[in-house]
């Protein structure tokens, strides 16, 4: 049975003097999802209504926006679930908005880069797997899809702009776990920082957002552990010599 | 380097969404780790703010005995006693929660904080409880 749903959408485009609200109403089913309500939206009520999205199925993270108050995926989000007859959507927050839902993204993924995270691994090969022709091994996407809800959920985040932010020092010390031939020095030395896991404050927010459950805090957590090991060790190990 | 291509740089558009310090008190959407943040903070700062406010007092006893024995009967004021169990919340929210961040900051613990979380939050609770009940036992008998 459709059932109509209240929209309020956060708008804004370059130049306007603030961010207001639009309502809109949607007539949704059973199954309707934020985005699919969205979408809906632009496509019947108001063209200019702005958002990223690509892939529908929580694979992409392009969707990531704020729901009723709380940092999720549109895609995957249910409208009648959330149990409210109004809908509060708002972009992301901790980033530069660019329009109406749609935040920039490059802030995030300059961080990213730095780390020089490996993006791909290779895969467990099922034995006997036939490959498809000319693709000589088999590759995965690491869980993290990079929607940037860790950053926007981080309340450090929001107070220091120049945090490396739960997503970048989770890949720093996936780095550490298999560094696979990067520069772990470098990346070391990037997380060991005032702004890097010193600057955590242990919310664990990004953790409990992460809709693919990268747990970044507990990375930065085992990151600091790593890291005053190796301060201890380099702190005893001139003892330890003249021990000898 | 990485398989992706670096984002060239770009001007920051004009309007940015930082929560900044506000946003610590938007309850919106917090989660259980979220609220130990905000209660530390918030117990943090009210626990430096009684420290400078102790040591005022303490200040007193160089007025003499007099002066220090009457400031004493005013703080048997039913107020202050209210004012000792809020105190005392306050330091066993920061203390416990306190010693379940080191834990877990060091790198100990970490998979099993929010266990803690609610381990260290029971136990503050029952103490409280005493504490309450003995402070205001204190209340009635006056």
């Amino acid at each position: 049975m459709g059932e109509t749903v209240t929209f309020r959408v956060h708008r804004y485009k370059q130049g306007d003097a603030a961010p207001h609200q639009d309502t809109f109403q949607v007539e949704t089913e059973p199954r309707t999802t934020v985005l699919d309500a969205l979408t809906a939206i632009r496509r019947t009520q108001d063209p200019s209504l702005t958002l990223r999205h690509s892939c529908f199925h929580a694979s992409c993270g392009t969707c990531a926006m704020k729901v009723n108050g709380r940092e999720v995926l549109a895609c995957v989000t249910n409208v009648r679930e959330l149990g409210t007859a109004e809908v509060v959507v708002e972009p992301l927050e901790n980033a530069p908005l660019v329009s109406d839902l749609v935040v920039e993204m490059a802030p995030f993924f300059a961080r990213y880069n730095a780390i020089d995270r490996p993006l791909v691994r290779e895969s467990e090969l099922v034995p006997g797997a036939q490959r498809a022709p000319g693709v000589e091994r088999a590759l995965r996407y690491e869980d993290c899809i990079e929607c940037g809800i860790c950053v926007s959920v981080c309340p450090i985040a929001g107070t220091d702009p120049d945090y490396l932010g739960p997503a970048a020092l989770a890949a720093a010390d996936r780095v550490r776990e298999e560094p696979r031939g990067r520069d772990l020095p470098f990346v070391l030395s990037l997380a060991d920082d005032p702004h890097g896991v010193w600057r955590c404050h242990a919310a664990f927010e990004c953790t409990e957002a992460c809709p693919s459950n990268v747990d970044p805090a507990g990375h930065i957590m085992q990151l600091r552990r790593a890291l005053i090991g190796g301060r201890l060790r380099r702190l005893f190990a001139p003892r330890a010599e003249v021990g000898r | 380097m990485s398989e992706r291509a670096v984002t060239p740089a770009r001007q920051a558009p004009p309007r940015g969404r930082r929560r900044g310090v506000l946003g610590w008190l938007d309850v919106r959407g917090r989660r259980l780790g979220g609220w130990a943040f905000i209660l530390n903070r918030v117990t943090g700062l009210g626990v430096l703010f009684y420290l400078y406010l102790h040591l005022i007092v303490l200040s007193q006893l160089a007025a003499g005995p007099s002066s220090w024995n009457a400031l004493l009967n005013w703080f048997l004021n039913p107020i202050f006693l209210v004012l000792d169990v809020v105190l005392l919340a306050g330091l066993l929210i920061h203390g416990l929660n306190g010693i379940r961040l080191t834990l877990v900051e060091f790198g100990l613990v970490v998979s099993r904080q929010k266990a803690l979380l609610l381990a260290f939050g029971t136990v503050g609770v029952i103490v409280l409880l005493i504490g309450a009940l003995r402070f205001l036992s204190d209340v009635g008998a006056k």
